[in-house]
This record gives structure tokens, C-alpha cells and sequence, in this order.
């Protein structure tokens, strides 16, 4: 461990097992968070940033985050899309206090500096002094010197994505050949058609949600509602694989009949609710609208979760904000040429999914209990062990705990632990 | 329900009103799912999709099938941590009226305590709505709890 470390944290050493086991530590250290931020979602990693079709018109903007920092993706009058920090050049305001919106150009609230939807600089209010002949600013003052943070950019198939380092790989490169084929699945350059949003603030630190969503092993137990319509359930076919980057895959192939069979396996599930049924069962028969009978999921370290369970397409867009606190904000879409009964599909199949989701509620009531012992026991050791300690290789069982230990190797080599 | 005064309308929308909030607050939910009608929609849905005029809903119920399974779902099949709601509603005011059909808007404001935490506001927004009369009783035909939080906290389980 080299000094720098220890001297921003205090004297942090992984346990000796290596990735199968995880220091609490990792969920409460603020020295910690901040060193994150700066490793990855500052560092070499393309960020998701959002939807081509949330900026639908010229001229408009849309609000989010990279990290902590306030960005916007803006579409231009050639429609050009770009993406710039939420702060004058000049005194750090915020440029864009709405959410979303249209506008002429960016203008600073505080001295009406403005820049075009590009983040050049076009005009600073009396530069030449005023009344005059007061001096203004300096001779050598330069615009094109003082423009907005700009971003480097890339779109793949109506999805924006960002970053602010040079050495960041092409995002093709970044995302690897098997992410990019999942990803270009659902995005498959038919036009996109915006659903909506549901937000959720999780008291959790952000890796927690992370880990999560790449632990098909309590999906298969914690989430009755799912097991009991056979939805997702163990004895079903899966792969679980570890992508480069931090990155990975689950996906599972859907099984109508599974709804009905007992075995081995449902017999562990000790929750599963045999006499449960549903009045519209619209909600938990999807239709298989990728010929390809797969309910789908994928991690692009480290800002986005992209999701197809059944019907609902979602992306969940990750955001830290403090080191026991993460937005998790749910983008809902379908395709613009969805005939009604998809889109009263997609509706309807989203109550599974959500802040208020039948599956996903439990997701975050379980996290927010997690990251209160985690902090207060920040030297206790997480275990995970499930499918082999030192199994880095894809499953083809939900039971396993292999991308947890991917994403800590990976971790530990990017951090320095 | 045409032929009711104002002051006797409001007064049974009061009363409706109050009785939603007290089966929530208890979590009657059975009782909750006899406040609306066969047909109805229920919808509880961010301010900032609402705004744009998009059609995803934080909780989508299309028809008193949903309606009842939602509250189904809750009570058998969700793990949560043991919470104590309370509703306040602010008194109903009627915007419209339209053949059988009234359409009310109310504020409301849920409180929420969790075991070993101070209480604190869950959710706040306001219920757009639209009733009708069904055997002598009011119902709701369309319900739509926007909420005014930009991020809920943490999880909504028990509806709005």
C-alpha cells in the first residue's frame, strides 16, 4: 500500500482472502468516496449521460450528473448533441436551474455571461468597462480561453454517454464486444420513445447498489413475488458473466411452465407463495419481443444498470452523493412505433420495477439496512463465497456470488488495495 | 350527485377523503381497494414525468384488478422494514363537474416512522382526481397521486 493512501484513509488493508471478502469499510469511509469519484467516474470511464430523445429539440437541455458534478447534455440548433458542466466559467454558478428545457443560448443567471449549447463562450456583459472609459476586462481576456468544461462525447444508438479523461478507450473498446451486443439489442437504433421517470434517493453507499444488481443469488430468494411466477427463478437457465472494466451480464432464458414445477429447488425457497395469484396477469406475462426468450441485464461501469424484464425497458442511472447515499434514477422508454397494447404493457410491467416495484422495493429497503450495519461496524468482513472463492468465471446458475468477486478484483487493482 | 348543494357535496367528499387517509394509515387494504370503481385508474407518478405529460406511473393501476392486486402484492408477498404511516389530506376542492362525473383535487402530506429512526415526511404532492357516484356511494374513477418529490425516500410501499 503506498503512503498516499494511508495518508488520505486510515491504514486500510484488505483481508487476506482477497475478493471473497469485503470490508465494511469500503460502504462508510468518506476519504474513500471521494478517492472513488476521482478513480472512476472522473477518471478513464465513459458515463452514461442519458437518452437522445430527453433532448429531443434544438436548442433544448437536460440536467444530470457525472459523480456529484451537475452536467448537461444539450442538443444544438443543427441538433448536435454536447455535453458541459452545470458551472460558469466565471464565478461557478449553475447555468441551468431547470431540470430540462429550451433556451436560446446558456446564460448565467448571476453576470448573464453566455455560451452556446457547445459551452463556448459567446458574451460577458460590459468586457469593454462601462460607463466607459473604465477599464473592463483585461486587453487580453479571451473567450475562446473560457468557455465551459466540455466533455468528451460519444452516442451509440440513441444513448449518451461521456467522459472527462483523454485516455479513456473508444467506448466500443471500453464497453468490450459481448456488452456492446446486449446494449445494442435493446438499442437497436429504432427510434426511442420516453416513458418517464421515478427517482429514488437510497440511503446506501453506491457500490452496495451496485453489488446488488449483480447478485442474481438473493434475486432468487429475497424476491417471492418473482419466484413465484417463475419469473426468475434458480432452476431456470442462466449466464452470469464478468465483463472487463467492471462490467457485466446477467441474462436468463423466461420459462412459462416453470410457474408450475416443483423441485429440488423450490424447496429451499422457503418464501415462495404457492396459493399467491394475480387478478391481471398482464403484469407478469411479457411477450417476447426480442425473439430470443431472454430477460436481460447489464452493468456499464460505473454509472448504469440497463434493464429488460420481460416488457419493461428501464435504465437505472446510479448516482453517488454522499458515501451512505445514492440516487437511483429509473428512466423508463419503449420505441416510438410501440402499438398501444406494448406500451399498456411496458405500463403495467413497470410496477415491478421502480421505488415501488413489487421486485425492486425490497432491493432498497434490504440496502438501507445493509449500509446501517456496515457503518457502524466498519472493521466486520463481508463473505462471498457462493460458487467458489476464487471463481472468476461466468455461471451458468443464479447461484453465485462470481460478479461481486469480479468487481472487487477489479477494485482493488484501481484503487491500490 | 347533480342534484346535491355544494355544501352537502363537499362535505360527503370530506368525509370520503378522511376515511381513504384512516384505511391507509391502518393499512386496510382491502378496504383501501373498496374506495374505487370497476373502471377505475390509479396512478401515483412524479411531478417531473407528470409535468411532461408522459404516461409511466410510479405505480400503474389500470383497472380494480390491478388495484386489488396491488394490495395483494404488498401484504403477502413484500419484505420491508416495519413502518408507521400517517396521511393528512387537505380539504377537497371540486374543479369541475361533468355529467355524473366531479373532478376534486386535494394536497396531501405522509409523515413516516421507522423503528429506531425520528419521523419524518415521506412524500408530499396532490391527488387529482375524478369521482363518481356507485350505489349511493362515491368512488373514485380516477386517481392520481403526484408527488412533488423529485426522489422518493428510499421506497414507497403502502399506495398513496
Amino acid at each position: 500500500m503506498s503512503s498516499t493512501i494511508a495518508s488520505e484513509e486510515k491504514d486500510r488493508t484488505w483481508p487476506e482472502l482477497g475478493a471473497c471478502r469485503v470490508p465494511a469499510w469500503v460502504y462508510s469511509d468518506p476519504d474513500l468516496f471521494k478517492r472513488e469519484l476521482e478513480t472512476f467516474h472522473y477518471g478513464p470511464t465513459w458515463s452514461f449521460i442519458g437518452l437522445e430523445c430527453e433532448v429531443a429539440e434544438p436548442k433544448s437541455f437536460r440536467r444530470t450528473f457525472v459523480g456529484t458534478r451537475s452536467v448537461l447534455i444539450t442538443r444544438d440548433a443543427e441538433g448536435e448533441i454536447h455535453v458541459v458542466e452545470n458551472r460558469c466559467a466565471h464565478r461557478g454558478s449553475p447555468l441551468c436551474w431547470e431540470q430540462h428545457g429550451k433556451a436560446e443560448d446558456l446564460t448565467c443567471p448571476y453576470h448573464q455571461w453566455t455560451y452556446d449549447f457547445a459551452g463556448n463562450l459567446q458574451g460577458v456583459p460590459f468586457m469593454r468597462g462601462a460607463p466607459r472609459p473604465n477599464p473592463g476586462m483585461p486587453r487580453d481576456f479571451k473567450k475562446s480561453e473560457n468557455g465551459l468544461r466540455k466533455l468528451r462525447t460519444h452516442i451509440h444508438n440513441g444513448t449518451v454517454w461521456a467522459t472527462y479523461s483523454d485516455e479513456t478507450p473508444p467506448f466500443e473498446e471500453y464497453v468490450g464486444p459481448e456488452i456492446l451486443k446486449l446494449i445494442t439489442r435493446v438499442f437497436n437504433g429504432r427510434e426511442l420513445r420516453l416513458l418517464g421517470y421515478s427517482r429514488q434517493m437510497i440511503p446506501c453507499n453506491w457500490k452496495l447498489y451496485f453489488e446488488n444488481s449483480r447478485d442474481p443469488y438473493h434475486a432468487t430468494l429475497l424476491h417471492s413475488f418473482f419466484t413465484t411466477f417463475g419469473i426468475y427463478r434458480a432452476d431456470a437457465k442462466f449466464m452470469v458473466s464478468p465483463q472487463p472494466n467492471g462490467h457485466e451480464f446477467i441474462y436468463s432464458v423466461l420459462d412459462p411452465t416453470l410457474r408450475e414445477k416443483r423441485s429440488e429447488v423450490t424447496d429451499e425457497m422457503k418464501t415462495l407463495k404457492d396459493q399467491f395469484t394475480l387478478h391481471d396477469m398482464d403484469v407478469v406475462s411479457p411477450v417476447d419481443e426480442f425473439e430470443d426468450g431472454l430477460i436481460s441485464s447489464l452493468q456499464v461501469f460505473p454509472s448504469i444498470f440497463v434493464q429488460q424484464h420481460g416488457n419493461v425497458l428501464a435504465l437505472r442511472h446510479i448516482l453517488p452523493k454522499e458515501t451512505g447515499k445514492t440516487e437511483l434514477g429509473w428512466i423508463y422508454f419503449g420505441y416510438a412505433d410501440d402499438d398501444e397494447e406494448m406500451q399498456s404493457r411496458r405500463l403495467k410491467q413497470g410496477n415491478l420495477v421502480g421505488p415501488a416495484g413489487y421486485v425492486s422495493l425490497e432491493d432498497s429497503e434490504v440496502l438501507a439496512q445493509v449500509q446501517g450495519v456496515a457503518t457502524s461496524t466498519p472493521d466486520s468482513i463481508q463473505v462471498v463465497e457462493m460458487g467458489g472463492r476464487d471463481n472468476f468465471e461466468p455461471s451458468e446458475t443464479a447461484i453465485t456470488e462470481n460478479l461481486i468477486r469480479s468487481f472487487y478484483k477489479f477494485y482493488r487493482e484501481k484503487m491500490g488495495f | 350527485m347533480k342534484d346535491k348543494n355544494d355544501a352537502a357535496l363537499r362535505q360527503d367528499l370530506r368525509d370520503f377523503y378522511e376515511d381513504y387517509a384512516g384505511a391507509l394509515d391502518d393499512v386496510r387494504l382491502e378496504d383501501w381497494v373498496g374506495f374505487f370503481a370497476d373502471d377505475a385508474v390509479y396512478k401515483v407518478i412524479s411531478r417531473e414525468t407528470h409535468s411532461q405529460g408522459l404516461s409511466h406511473a410510479t405505480i400503474y393501476c389500470d383497472g380494480l384488478a390491478m388495484i386489488r392486486d396491488r394490495a395483494a402484492a404488498v401484504q403477502e408477498t413484500a419484505v420491508f422494514e416495519p413502518r408507521v404511516l400517517r396521511h393528512f389530506v387537505g380539504g377537497p376542492r371540486i374543479i369541475s363537474r361533468d355529467g355524473d362525473e366531479i373532478a376534486v383535487t386535494a394536497n396531501f402530506l405522509i409523515t413516516e416512522a421507522l423503528f429506531d429512526a425520528e419521523p419524518q415526511i415521506l412524500m408530499m404532492g396532490r391527488y387529482l382526481d375524478k369521482l363518481v357516484e356507485r350505489g349511493g356511494d362515491l368512488k373514485f374513477r380516477e386517481r392520481l397521486a403526484v408527488y412533488d418529490n423529485h426522489r422518493v425516500r428510499t421506497t414507497l410501499v403502502i399506495p398513496v
